[in-house]
């Protein structure tokens, strides 16, 4: 029993090194800004994942104690990760793009990011709440 | 076994924390840059797990979860300030 906890923590390890490497080098081999956005967020956050795994198993199995601080560092950055790649986005759309460059924004003409003040006083003109 | 494995992990993060640097370095645009920062973070956080469980310290859990605090938040101060020129408003 043992044998085979030592494997699956061994392979968690393997499997948290190949994507943390795949997701660092993808950042340098992509050429698009947006797909190196990708690599990164989304192979760095299981290797980080598979790591923790790999502890928690680690610690509840050969040194006896359960430890929450794995899932807590997990929830943490499962959390944080969407939040810290929409905002490198947003850099990037403010920074590189323009309305024109932009793909279609389907009913609306342009992505809600790219208004100025201009913008929302024409949409709320109608509105019978626009008045304050 | 697991010895083993964990020196192929510290290798792998270890070398992805290398590529990391130099795409902060030669980065085309201060996006790709802010990109390579929180990569790094969060590398940090792996090693730095994988080293608490190598010496069989609990000691390195704080430490990680200051890390991974810390990233986040420098994260979106750092984009904050380059879309709006000022952090809190």
């Amino acid at each position: 029993m043992a044998s085979l906890f030592e494997f699956l923590v061994a392979a968690f390890l393997v499997i948290a090194g190949i994507f943390g490497i795949v997701g660092s080098y993808g950042l340098i081999k992509l050429d698009d800004p947006m797909s190196r956005l990708h690599a990164p967020t989304k192979a760095t956050t299981l290797g980080v994942g598979g790591v923790l795994l790999a502890s928690l198993l680690h610690a509840a199995v050969f040194e006896e104690y359960v430890s929450v601080h794995e899932l807590m560092i997990t929830m943490f950055l499962f959390l944080t990760a969407p939040i810290t790649a929409n905002f490198i986005a947003k850099v990037h759309i403010h920074r590189q793009e323009t309305r024109e460059t932009m793909p279609p924004a389907g009913e609306d003409d342009h992505w809600a990011t790219h208004d100025t003040p201009e913008d929302e006083e024409q949409r709320t003109a109608g509105r019978p709440d626009a008045a304050q | 076994m697991i010895e083993n494995a964990a020196y192929f992990a510290f290798a792998c993060f270890a070398l992805a924390m290398l590529m990391n640097l130099w795409k902060v370095v030669t980065a085309p645009d201060i996006a790709d840059r802010i990109l390579a920062l929180d990569t790094m973070f969060i590398n940090a956080i792996a090693l730095m797990v994988l080293y608490g469980m190598a010496l069989g310290t609990e000691m390195f859990f704080e430490a990680a979860m200051i890390i991974a605090m810390l990233g986040f938040v420098s994260t979106v101060a750092y984009a904050r300030f380059i879309l709006r020129g000022n952090i809190i408003e």
